[in-house]
């Protein structure tokens, strides 16, 4: 009765995670796969040519950038750097928020940490989700974020590509602000096993511990 | 040997540590019975420690005049300090999580009857000051909920009825409310100078204060004993030593015993730490990855999980009737808090544990759990139409429970007899 009581109890508490991490149907599911470098060295180099010019980067180094991304400094400069900006420099853009207010109604936010403030899936959905809309001022619309200030810029690459090419597209700009928004991510799951480990192990001579000392108590 | 020997002597004579050692580990006697609850009281010692060392190395770095940019830093320039921030905020709703099971423990089984009043009374004050402490820190990463849940929590300030006083009429109480809630912000809006504020209160006087209360509560503690799931005073049964008879000695009987528990909970704190670092939103919310932004209220403001019960009866009041029915929602918050510090003397059963209550003493234990696990889902939910009448309902039942059940729901049970010695051994 007791066990069954505490298990109840016990297994309420996940519910209540779960019940907040729950994804809305209407998203399409993200390709995210932080391990995935050629993915995610195409997302940042398409984020730098397409979104950069309005959305920075400010809490991402380019250096730490191409450590993770397995991408030489030198290279990173040259084609991913239109500022004068040092490899150790955050990823700033040259966009005075003013101005770009008077543009485009709202200043285009930093996206650093999007990812998590949204969801990868709601990027990905966003990010395909353009549509004509004669009625806008910058001729399209959006499917999850309804008269969205931004214009299509990717529209040109959409015409380009075939519907395959362009999801594959933006499921790596998706990917890149996924580690963006958290570049420790797949470090911190590779020192939980670590960790766990180590912890299970040392379980052991505690348990046996705690079991030869209780041995004589009745 | 006789180095270290003398040296013990030497500082005995000057300060009492054998007598002390001998006092709290190696002859304070523990009930031999102490089940799976029994861990959740180190657990919280645990948790208190770890919070207070990545406090400590948060401190190193974290600025208050630059909140959100500073924890961004922490996350991903500091060496570790990804690590050492998860820790400190997953680790805050750790501590509630035990704390709770640990108050939940003390419920059950009377833990707070006679002669342990002061320990309840400490621990409650050791909650209150969590609770304190616990909002204070979440302001301070100063991301968009930072400052929403700041800005809801400071104007409660001004929803206290001052002009239930006598002397005072509705325009002074508005404005004695406004005094209130600048004093608290000292500042004329939410601002760094709030934040400068609450980094001081949050890194030195509220941790002072907790670290003095549980040092209280455990001095009280070893001055009457623990109880145990018998509810039985093992005190009584002394051999001709005059030690309990179902009493063993702290260290190391339970030393050893924590110890296992401690890194089984560790391995769950790793798990939420390494994998689950915003536990889907209720341990790190989603708006905290925005700045705090005074023109951008988020859709939905939430507490964390662990203020949800308090959050939900907040809410939970609609009528109007002499004062507002946000300053009834100010009472039913604070009574609630309040009545729990009662409870020594709410409780009038004879029995101090639920194994030897009657069956109403235990469902209405259980719907209590269940009451309060709701109304914590559902202070992290909007309140709208359904989900207010539950909250009302479950409010209700809240106070039912403390004001009409545990005084006097006994007279309407059978209890079991009491034994005279703890049983199950361990």
């Amino acid at each position: 009765m007791k066990k069954l009581f505490a298990a109840i109890l016990f297994s309420c508490l996940p519910a209540l995670a779960l019940a907040a991490g729950g994804h809305d149907a209407e998203y399409e599911k993200a390709p995210v796969n932080l391990q995935d470098k050629v993915s995610l060295q195409n997302g940042a180099k398409l984020f730098v040519n397409y979104c950069m010019g309005c959305h920075s980067l400010e809490y991402l180094r380019y250096g730490r950038m191409a450590d993770d991304l397995g991408i030489p400094d030198e290279l990173v400069l040259k084609y991913m750097n239109f500022t004068s900006d040092k490899i150790g420099d955050q990823m700033r853009n040259a966009m005075d928020k003013d101005d770009a207010k008077q543009w485009f109604g709202t200043a285009p936010p930093d996206l650093t940490l999007e990812a998590r403030l949204r969801d990868p899936d709601w990027l990905y959905s966003y990010l395909i989700g353009f549509y004509e809309d004669e009625s806008r001022p910058f001729g399209y619309n959006n499917k999850v974020f309804p008269n969205v200030g931004m214009p299509h810029v990717m529209a040109g690459m959409q015409e380009a590509l075939d519907e395959e090419e362009f999801k594959a597209a933006m499921g790596d700009i998706t990917n890149f602000l996924t580690y963006a928004a958290e570049p420790i991510a797949p470090t911190r799951e590779r020192i939980g096993v670590y960790v766990l480990v180590f912890l299970a192990i040392l379980l052991v001579p505690a348990y046996l511990l705690k079991k030869e000392y209780w041995k004589d108590v009745h | 040997m006789r180095v270290v020997n003398g040296l013990i002597d030497w500082v005995d004579a000057r300060l009492p540590v054998v007598n002390t050692y001998k006092k709290h580990m190696s002859e304070y006697y523990a009930p031999k019975n102490f089940n799976f609850w029994y861990y959740f009281g180190v657990l919280s010692m645990v948790v208190l420690v770890n919070q207070l060392l990545t406090g400590i190395w948060l401190t190193m770095f974290f600025s208050p005049n630059e909140g959100f940019q500073s924890v961004e830093y922490i996350m991903r320039d500091v060496q570790w300090g990804w690590l050492i921030r998860y820790m400190h905020a997953v680790g805050a709703s750790a501590f509630f999580a035990v704390v709770y099971i640990h108050m939940f423990r003390g419920l059950m089984y009377g833990s707070y009857k006679p002669p342990r009043e002061l320990v309840w009374i400490f621990g409650m004050l050791i909650y209150v000051a969590l609770m304190a402490e616990g909002f204070l820190g979440y302001v301070l990463p100063w991301g968009n909920m930072s400052y929403w849940g700041a800005q809801v929590i400071i104007s409660l300030a001004g929803a206290i009825p001052f002009d239930v006083i006598p002397f005072i009429d509705a325009n002074d109480a508005k404005e004695i409310g406004e005094a209130l809630t600048t004093w608290v912000r000292g500042d004329y809006l939410l601002s760094t100078a709030t934040v400068n504020k609450f980094f001081a209160l949050h890194v030195v006087a509220i941790p002072l204060v907790l670290v003095a209360l549980v040092f209280l509560h455990i001095l009280a503690l070893h001055e009457v004993g623990s109880n145990n799931p018998d509810g039985v005073e093992i005190k009584k049964n002394k051999d001709e030593n005059g030690i309990p008879k179902d009493g063993i000695p702290f260290h190391p009987y339970y030393t050893v015993k924590d110890l296992p528990g401690v890194i089984i909970f560790m391995m769950v704190f790793a798990v939420v730490i390494f994998y689950f670092p915003t536990g889907g939103g209720y341990l790190i919310e989603k708006p905290n990855f925005a700045p705090a932004d005074p023109l951008k209220t988020p859709d939905h403001i939430a507490p964390v999980w662990y203020y949800g019960p308090y959050y939900a009866m907040l809410r939970a009041t609609t009528i109007d009737w002499f004062i507002s029915s946000k300053a009834w929602g100010l009472i039913a918050m604070g009574g609630a808090i309040a009545i729990l510090f009662l409870l020594p003397w709410l409780d009038r059963h004879p029995v101090k544990s639920i194994r030897y209550k009657g069956l109403l003493s235990k469902i209405t234990l259980a719907l209590f759990v269940v009451d309060f696990l709701i109304l914590g889902y559902l202070g992290t939910q909007p309140a709208t139409g359904l989900a207010k009448t539950v909250a009302q309902i479950g409010t209700v039942y809240y106070f039912l429970f403390f004001i009409v059940i545990l005084p006097f729901g006994h007279r309407f049970e059978k209890s079991k007899p009491v034994p005279e010695r703890v049983t199950g051994g361990h």
